[in-house]
């Protein structure tokens, strides 16, 4: 077993003080070995296969069916079906029709769904894990499993429950109304909520630079018009069901801060928002990023609730690149579009990834506070130091 | 709540000789005060997330003019179950839900084993190409899922397996993440147990199977919970995966029933009362596990 010995990488050899005392009448090192090589793809082998077949395979096919004029009858390599370049996609980013006019749609619909959706989830997903996590609450099971419940049903059932709850006169506009407010019919309107907001202060048109100028065949005055009412229902719904997930991961967050630099940092007089802002925050950096990075990736592919509840209406507001990927190819029966448009979205998603990366990565420490914490470091290594 | 806990702070250790009773008794009254004010919100916010669940129940026994007249009350004025009767002995609502069971079952059975057996030998087993498999592993886990939409009906469709069960539920049996916290798991337990069983003469599978498995229950049990969650609630998959209604599964069906099919008008209580079911098993499962879940994604995110 001194084989293993000489491989320190794996978490298994650190712990081998035991393997080398093992007896060495035994000689089955190479056997062992080899054993555990058969093993290993054995083991692995059933996920390998399907993740291959389901994911590896599936990726790679549609990458060729976006470069094809493949029609969904037969194989998509049979003789019949071409191999047309960049056609796909030069029809979606610059083709000047119908195509482009719809993609561009999503895009904006989407983009302004994911501008406010992540913000909001992680504040208040944060803001509930701080209330939640106090040490002294009563009830933080009860608190905890309330707002952890939306996060486990399924996406269809809630559309079903959002659907009634901003109904016409359903129960959030029957709320609404208490307060003197005359709401919307949530799912039925297309305005957009920014071009709302201008409306009343008057502004119910564009200046000519903003209507006659276009992206991906939206004026600019379009792609400023926000999320619709019904996409803004939508919003409300992703907060709702995603704030108790990442709430469990900011808890886990703030279980694992060790209380020694809170103390300090109540000992030099920092009051409790100082010390959530310059202290806690800082701290809870890396679980920020991964709520970041899922919250970015889950609210670029919303598709179960726009086919459930609104099928991209109304006037189109609802409809995203993950959705209107897939009415493409299965009810326009254009494959190749479906799928370029699957890949543009991959591509959208890696960038904003990488971006994000970017932003948030740790800066390096400047040397001027580099050494003050070089100087406190070894007077607190000196106290405490074991003589 | 920083308020709260910033009155602690300020503990003068002078005070404590002069006049004592002055200070404490304003800083309790002050804590009294931020603390209700922390219930109050936390209150609020609690109501918020759960009242549409009850509405949601509530409504299902309303009738269809009520539901639609008092959107609000939790009571119905008049009890009836006749959503739940046209539900279950009028409509494809049972089939939809045992196709939902079989799938589920068959999956968390498939992810648990799949994902321990990989996570075993990704963690522990030496073997040429693990470091290349584990990568592998890592780059398929950031592919979006709705990239898959398409591709995914393609292969189903190439290999023959479109609309039947194994179209269904073999795509789903592995799922990187669960392999990715098994991993993790069984790399945070000692090796030392292993090799005494391997001294002893087991095979890899065996000591796999009877030594490592048993020791593994918490991930198992996170699998088991994600695996039901995440089939139960599936639904994209089976819309690129099957077409015939023998076949569809509860999300599938309920989402048709959202868009207006077997119904006429809104009919909110019939499809209040299919959400509502439809959420009972992963209810049944959260109340179960619920001290499990709650650390669950402490576990999957530690890296």
């Amino acid at each position: 077993m001194s084989a293993s010995v000489t491989v320190p990488p794996t978490a298994a050899a650190p712990r081998s003080p035991k393997s080398a005392g093992r007896p060495s009448g035994r000689r089955a090192p190479k056997g062992i070995r080899k054993s555990e090589g058969i093993a290993g793809w054995l083991f692995t082998a059933p996920m390998l296969i399907i993740l291959g077949l389901f994911l590896v395979v599936p990726v790679l096919m549609a990458l060729w069916v976006s470069f094809s004029d493949w029609s969904g009858r037969g194989s998509p390599f049979a003789s019949g079906v071409n191999f047309v370049g960049l056609d796909n996609y030069d029809e979606l980013l610059a083709g000047g029709g119908l195509a482009e006019r719809d993609f561009g749609v999503a895009l904006r619909n989407n983009a302004w769904y994911v501008l406010l959706v992540v913000p909001i989830q992680t504040a208040l997903s944060l803001f509930l894990a701080v209330l939640v996590n106090r040490q002294v609450l009563k009830g933080r099971g009860f608190f905890r499993t309330a707002f952890y419940f939306p996060s486990v049903t399924s996406s269809v059932a809630i559309t079903v429950l959002w659907l009634f709850l901003f109904g016409a006169s359903g129960a959030v506009n029957k709320v609404l109304s208490w307060f003197g407010v005359n709401g919307p019919n949530w799912f039925q309107d297309p305005s957009g909520v920014v071009h709302n907001l201008l409306a009343t202060v008057g502004i119910t048109q564009g200046p000519a630079w903003m209507t006659e100028n276009t992206t991906l065949g939206v004026s600019w005055w379009d792609w400023w018009a926000g999320p619709s009412v019904a996409m803004s229902a939508f919003v409300l719904m992703a907060v709702f069901t995603t704030s108790g997930t990442f709430m469990l991961l900011f808890i886990a967050a703030l279980q694992n801060l060790g209380g020694d630099v809170q103390e300090a940092a109540m000992i030099d007089g920092a009051n409790g928002w100082q010390r959530f802002w310059r202290v806690t925050l800082p701290q809870l950096r890396p679980t920020l990023f991964t709520v970041l990075t899922l919250g970015l990736i889950g609210t670029w592919q919303v598709f179960d609730q726009i086919y459930t509840g609104t099928q991209g209406g109304p006037g189109k507001t609802t409809v995203t690149p993950a959705y209107l990927s897939y009415t493409s190819a299965f009810e326009s029966q254009d494959w190749g579009r479906g799928a370029a448009i699957a890949f543009v979205l991959f591509v959208i998603i890696v960038v904003l990834t990488i971006i994000q990366r970017i932003v948030l990565r740790d800066r390096p420490v400047s040397k001027r506070r580099m050494r003050a914490y070089s100087i406190a470091s070894s007077q607190t290594a000196n106290k405490e130091g074991r003589p | 709540m920083s308020a709260a806990t910033s009155t602690l702070s300020p503990a003068t250790p002078t005070a404590a000789g002069g006049a004592p009773e002055q200070p404490r008794r304003r800083r309790s009254g002050r804590f009294i005060a931020s603390t209700s004010l922390l219930y109050a919100i936390l209150v609020v916010i609690a109501i918020i997330y759960i009242f549409p669940f009850l509405i949601d129940v509530a409504t299902s026994f309303k009738s269809d003019a009520e539901a639609a007249s008092d959107p609000l009350s939790l009571i119905p004025q008049t009890w009836t179950t006749a959503a739940y009767e046209r539900l279950f002995l009028n409509s494809d609502f049972p089939t939809w839900f045992a196709n939902s069971a079989v799938v589920t079952v068959f999956v968390t059975i498939g992810r648990v084993f799949l994902a321990s057996l990989a996570g075993y030998a990704l963690a522990r087993l030496d073997f040429r190409g693990r470091n290349v498999i584990f990568a592998g592993l890592v780059a398929v886990m950031s592919v979006p899922l709705v990239v898959l939409l398409i591709p995914k009906f393609l292969v189903i469709n190439q290999l023959g397996i479109y609309d039947s069960y194994a179209g269904m539920i073999i795509p789903l049996l592995v799922d990187a993440a669960g392999v990715f916290i098994m991993k993790n798991f069984f790399e945070s337990i000692p090796a030392s147990v292993e090799e005494q069983a391997r001294i002893d003469g087991a095979g890899t599978f065996r000591i796999f199977w009877s030594v490592v498995l048993p020791m593994a229950r918490p991930a198992l049990i996170t699998i088991v919970i994600l695996s039901f969650q995440g089939s139960w609630n599936e639904l994209s998959h089976f819309i690129v995966s099957t077409q015939s209604p023998e076949l569809t599964t509860l999300t599938k069906g309920v989402a048709s029933l959202a868009s207006g099919q077997l119904s006429q008008g809104t009919q909110y209580p019939l499809k209040l009362a299919a959400a509502a079911i439809m959420t009972v098993p992963v209810a049944v499962m959260f109340f179960i596990f619920q001290r499990r879940i709650m650390n669950a994604s402490e576990g999957a995110v530690k890296e």
